[in-house]
């Protein structure tokens, strides 16, 4: 009986297809063209009004197509028409309203932008495209739980009103656009129509400055020069949005079941949003109504050798659908990425060295396991810095006496980026020489681009000046051997932070040992998150940590963050360590304005200059992004500015199938020993429990 | 008894108040309406004016809980506590302040929660009451002994480990079961296998050691001798006597749990991407969204009063000698 028992067991087992019962998808989905992904947050808005993380824009950037777009392949970042024709027709006016060459900044009181759009562009399919759905009853809505049970959705062409209306809803209080403020500043009328909106309502009014030419061309006209607008068009702020879209979801009922434009984007890309379950997936799928999109022809150097012309000129997207997952952890995602059943991964530190390692001269390899599973790694300086302020408001390392300069400049020698990028970040960074990471015009390699007053140029490369420097500059600075001299104690600084949680306990001690080198006492005040923000904001902190991401390929987007204009205190702007220096202001003034040229190089190496001696920041590093991908995932590059990247993007399904094949075979063996185990323990029990039970009382 | 359970909601109402109350004073003594507006509208850009106008459209534009500017009774109910609080006791959760409707949230999220804490309870409790048994059967055997010793060990060990423990040997190692994940329907039993088992290996050493403390302080009575003196064997002892005798403080345990399991648990969920009700408290503290709180506080509160109130109506059916008047 139990042999037989064991046969049948075991044919049982080798009758069954034991490969991939830890697949979490559904199996009649392995042969598309599917892009497994994740996401660990669900998204706070994908309204492309509202919509500002990196996380938002991994779904909207796919859905909502603003008129440019950035190249995939060129580098330095370049612009190019995405919806539009071609690029915007640019002309200048002055207070007269005549057409000025635009040379002399002065002259300029209007800028105009003309743009183009195609003809033909549709949207995805949606049922706010059906008028009688855009009349829904109280008892329809009752009965609608998802867009698709909606039994009639429709389309309509793109057309330049659609543009005009969503610059509209930028400038409506009600909408709450993060942009506002910023594009208050430059739209003409944006401010005035912000205070009329309320009671007119946004189809009734028009703003003066945003004007729709004919079908297909539409003008903004912005107050004065300000060429870094174009980046702001290729943001999904710009993009299009229907009114019959925004008249659809404004219907009362609809929002107590999720359904608003918050969560349902309704675009013109080449996806769009079919399943939206931020609690648990979010699902793109190909746009059957998405243009004629072409891979692009041309790269930069290189890219032909890498095979990523190969779909030069194929139509685009490439992948069927998107499946994001809800993944909060990492060991989990990491897991499932070695099994093959995600197509991506960053690199969490638990795992770094399971996947990493640096070679001689500091690039970092796979490593051979990795390889073995055809596994590319590819890595990225981000257009970010991280950076420590001094508070330039602080009587004792702030403001512009020689001796608080020097302060400063010998805690920016003091404190070793490279040891923390090595011992905190995995050597996932770069030492910052000045605030233009790599990427952004103006960022110069090699000697010209060192700072002169932490760095020597030793040997071909930066080499951090000695602590002896460090304490020279400190006895200038009238602290000798960190000796304050009001208290004839070592000098206490105060270093404001949010990190007050365990792990972060070394981090603050490496900072506390950096300060030690020179003698001062470094006080580490942890507080929340909230209050830190108070403190900067009313200017009470002292020393603190700071980050800036790009919004757009160009120096003004950092170098404004010391802008006096911008001051965190008086102006609730975002220069955070309220620097203020009047040579510097006129010169980011006259920059800012500029189209890049030798002389705008010359400007900004001047800024450059002065910030570097001022030292109202330590500067900190530029963080690299490691990214790992599985060899089937194919056309990759990294692009910091794109939010579309997905649609040059190409899965070999066939290939990945094999590996997932190869990879995931179960194995029972372990849980039969373990059976057998346990029947070999509970045998003897039951034989003494029996034996007991026959037993007589003695 | 439907006076006794009419009474016992009435003075629900007082405690859920008092504690609506209580997180409103918690909530705001951390975080303010300004906070909560600059982490809805993010880093960057954020300027008074929007701050402003998020406060007005959410509704924190008034005072917190008292309005000296209003008239009469105005005064209590132009407030942010009474315009937030009051929809509760109508179960009217309202919206969080990234504009999602709770309600709905709620609803959809219990589920998930439900399908991994109701089979975790249900095995976990087999499995515990079964381990004590035998544990008892054995009393004063090597099996005992090693058993407490397994116990005390299984109870040693982190909640954690056997997470990623499990995740590692069963989903990485043999392949027999997604690592992570959920889907709705039959499909999500093979990613609640893990989990569940999980769920019952941890809870094993500190359950099987409490019901089987209460099975050994059953078999010690007079009626227990009795019944073995009228010639009924071990087995028949336990599970006929012993383990009826046992239910009130195994009830006690378990019934007040029941309505607790919508509420999902946090580690769990999150290493197992289970979108149930285990997060979103955490999630929502972290946004600083009051709204969610509120209404996750609330709830957290209602379902415990109903747990106690089941409690106190299962003793009745379990021992004829309580009565609920």
């Amino acid at each position: 009986m139990y042999k037989l028992f064991l046969t049948i067991f075991i044919l049982f087992l080798s009758a069954c297809d034991v490969s991939q019962l830890n697949n979490p998808y559904q199996q009649d989905e392995t042969d598309l063209s599917i892009l497994y992904s994740s996401f660990s947050e669900r998204p706070k808005h994908l309204d492309p009004a509202v919509s500002y993380s990196a996380n938002e824009n991994t779904f909207i950037g796919q859905i909502y197509e603003p008129p440019y777009q950035y190249h995939y392949l060129k580098r330095p970042y370049q612009l190019e028409p995405l919806t539009a024709v071609n690029m915007p027709v640019i002309e200048y006016f002055n207070q007269q309203g005549n057409k000025v060459d635009g040379v002399k900044i002065a002259d300029i009181a209007y800028t105009d932008y003309t743009i183009d759009i195609k003809s033909g562009i549709k949207y995805q399919f949606h049922p706010a495209f059906i008028e009688a759905n855009r009349k829904l009853t109280a008892e329809q809505i009752e009965a609608i739980n998802l867009l698709s049970d909606f039994d009639q959705q429709g389309t309509r062409e793109l057309i330049a009103a659609d543009y005009v209306y969503q610059i509209k809803r930028l400038a409506d209080p009600k909408v709450q656009s993060p942009i506002f403020g910023v594009m208050r500043n430059y739209i003409l009328g944006f401010d005035e129509f912000s205070k009329q909106v309320n009671k007119a309502g946004i189809k009734q009014i028009e703003i003066s400055g945003v004007q729709v030419v004919d079908r297909y061309r539409y003008k903004i006209r912005i107050k004065g020069k300000y060429p870094q607008f174009k980046f702001w068009l290729a943001m999904p702020f710009f993009a299009p949005m229907a009114w019959e879209v925004e008249a659809f979801y404004q219907q009362q009922g609809l929002s107590d079941k999720n359904i608003t434009l918050d969560w349902f984007p309704v675009g013109t890309g080449p996806y769009f949003l079919s399943e939206n379950n931020p609690n648990q997936r979010m699902v793109l799928t190909k746009n059957p109504n998405y243009r004629e999109d072409k891979y692009p022809f041309e790269g930069e150097e290189g890219d032909k050798q890498k095979g990523l012309l190969d779909d030069a000129g194929k139509l685009m997207p490439f992948i069927d659908k998107v499946v994001y997952t809800l993944e909060k952890e990492t060991i989990p995602y990491w897991n499932k990425f070695l099994q093959g059943y995600y197509d991506a991964s960053g690199i969490s530190s638990d795992s770094f060295d399971q996947a990493v390692q640096f070679i001689g001269d500091g690039d970092a390899k796979l490593t051979e396991s990795m390889k073995a599973k055809d596994i590319q790694l590819q890595t990225s300086t981000m257009t970010s810095i991280f950076y420590m302020g001094f508070n330039m408001l602080d009587s004792t390392v702030g403001g512009d006496t020689e001796s608080a300069r020097k302060l400063r400049q010998a805690i920016s020698i003091a404190i070793d980026y490279e040891e923390y990028i090595s011992i905190f970040q995995n050597g996932r960074g770069l030492s910052a020489q000045g605030l233009i990471p790599h990427g952004i015009y103006g960022h110069e390699e090699h000697k010209a681009g060192m700072n002169p007053i932490v760095y020597d140029w030793v040997n071909e490369g930066y080499k951090r000046k000695s602590i002896k420097d460090a304490e020279k500059l400190m006895h200038e600075a009238g602290y000798q051997q960190g000796v304050d001299p009001k208290t004839g104690e070592s000098l206490v600084l105060y270093f404001d932070t949010t990190s007050v949680s365990v792990d972060d306990r070394p981090r603050m001690n490496w900072y506390r040992k950096q300060f030690e080198k020179l003698g001062i006492k470094l006080v580490i005040r942890a507080t929340d998150y909230n209050r830190f923000q108070e403190k900067m904001r009313n200017g009470s902190g002292q020393l603190f940590l700071w980050g800036w991401n790009a919004d757009y390929p160009d120096p003004e987007n950092f170098f404004f963050l010391l802008y006096s204009k911008n001051g965190k205190v008086k102006q609730g702007g975002e220069n955070a360590v309220n620097y203020q220096n009047a040579e510097f202001d006129s010169l980011f003034e006259q920059m800012r304005n500029m189209e890049d040229s030798a002389q705008r190089l010359l400007i900004i190496q001047k800024m450059q200059d002065i910030v570097r001696k001022d030292a109202p920041w330590v500067f900190g590093f530029h963080p690299k992004s490691f990214s790992l991908f599985h060899g089937w995932y194919k056309n990759l590059k990294p692009n910091l500015m794109a939010n579309n990247r997905l649609k040059y993007t190409r899965i070999d399904s066939k290939a990945r199938e094999l590996k997932r094949e190869q990879w995931n075979q179960a194995n029972f063996w372990p849980l039969l020993f373990a059976v057998i185990f346990f029947l070999l323990i509970l045998f003897p029990a039951i034989k003494a429990f029996k034996h007991r039970a026959k037993e007589t009382v003695k | 008894m439907i006076q006794y359970i009419l009474r016992r909601c009435l003075y629900a109402l007082p405690l859920l108040m008092g504690v609506n109350i209580l997180t409103f004073v918690l909530f705001f003594v951390v975080n303010n309406p300004d906070d909560m507006a600059r982490m809805q509208l993010g880093q960057k850009h954020v300027t008074e004016q929007a701050i402003q106008n998020w406060k007005q459209q959410h509704g924190y534009d008034l005072p917190l809980l008292w309005n000296q500017q209003a008239d009469s009774s105005e005064k209590l109910t132009e407030t942010i506590f009474y315009q937030k609080s009051m929809g509760l006791f109508l179960f009217d959760f309202g919206l969080s302040e990234s504009g999602r409707n709770i309600g709905a949230d709620i609803k959809q999220r219990m589920w998930p929660s439900l399908s991994i804490a109701l089979p975790s309870l249900m095995v976990g409790l087999l499995v515990n009451i079964s381990v004590a048994l035998m544990m008892v059967l054995f009393r004063n055997t090597y099996i005992e002994f090693s058993s407490i010793v397994l116990c005390v060990v299984l109870m040693s060990i982190s909640s954690l480990f056997y997470i990623i423990g499990g995740q590692f040997f069963i989903g990485k190692l043999l392949k027999l079961v997604p690592i992570s994940g959920y889907d709705t329907g039959f499909s999500a039993i093979k990613f609640l296998i893990l989990p569940v088992l999980i769920s019952v290996v941890s809870g094993v050493g500190s359950g099987a050691r409490w019901y089987r403390t209460l099975f050994l302080e059953e078999v010690e009575k007079d009626y227990v001798r009795t019944a073995r003196a009228k010639g009924l064997t071990e087995t028949q002892v336990l599970f006929k006597h012993v383990l009826k005798n046992a239910m009130i403080p195994i009830l006690t345990g378990v019934v007040v749990v029941l309505p607790l399991l919508f509420m999902g648990s946090l580690i769990m969920e999150s290493f197992f991407s289970i979108p149930g009700l285990g997060s979103y408290t955490i999630d929502a503290i972290n946004r600083q969204d009051f709204a969610i709180v509120r209404s996750m506080v609330f709830l957290g509160s209602v379902l415990y009063i109903i747990g106690l109130i089941l409690t106190d109506i299962s003793y009745s059916f379990v021992d004829p000698r309580v009565r609920l008047e």
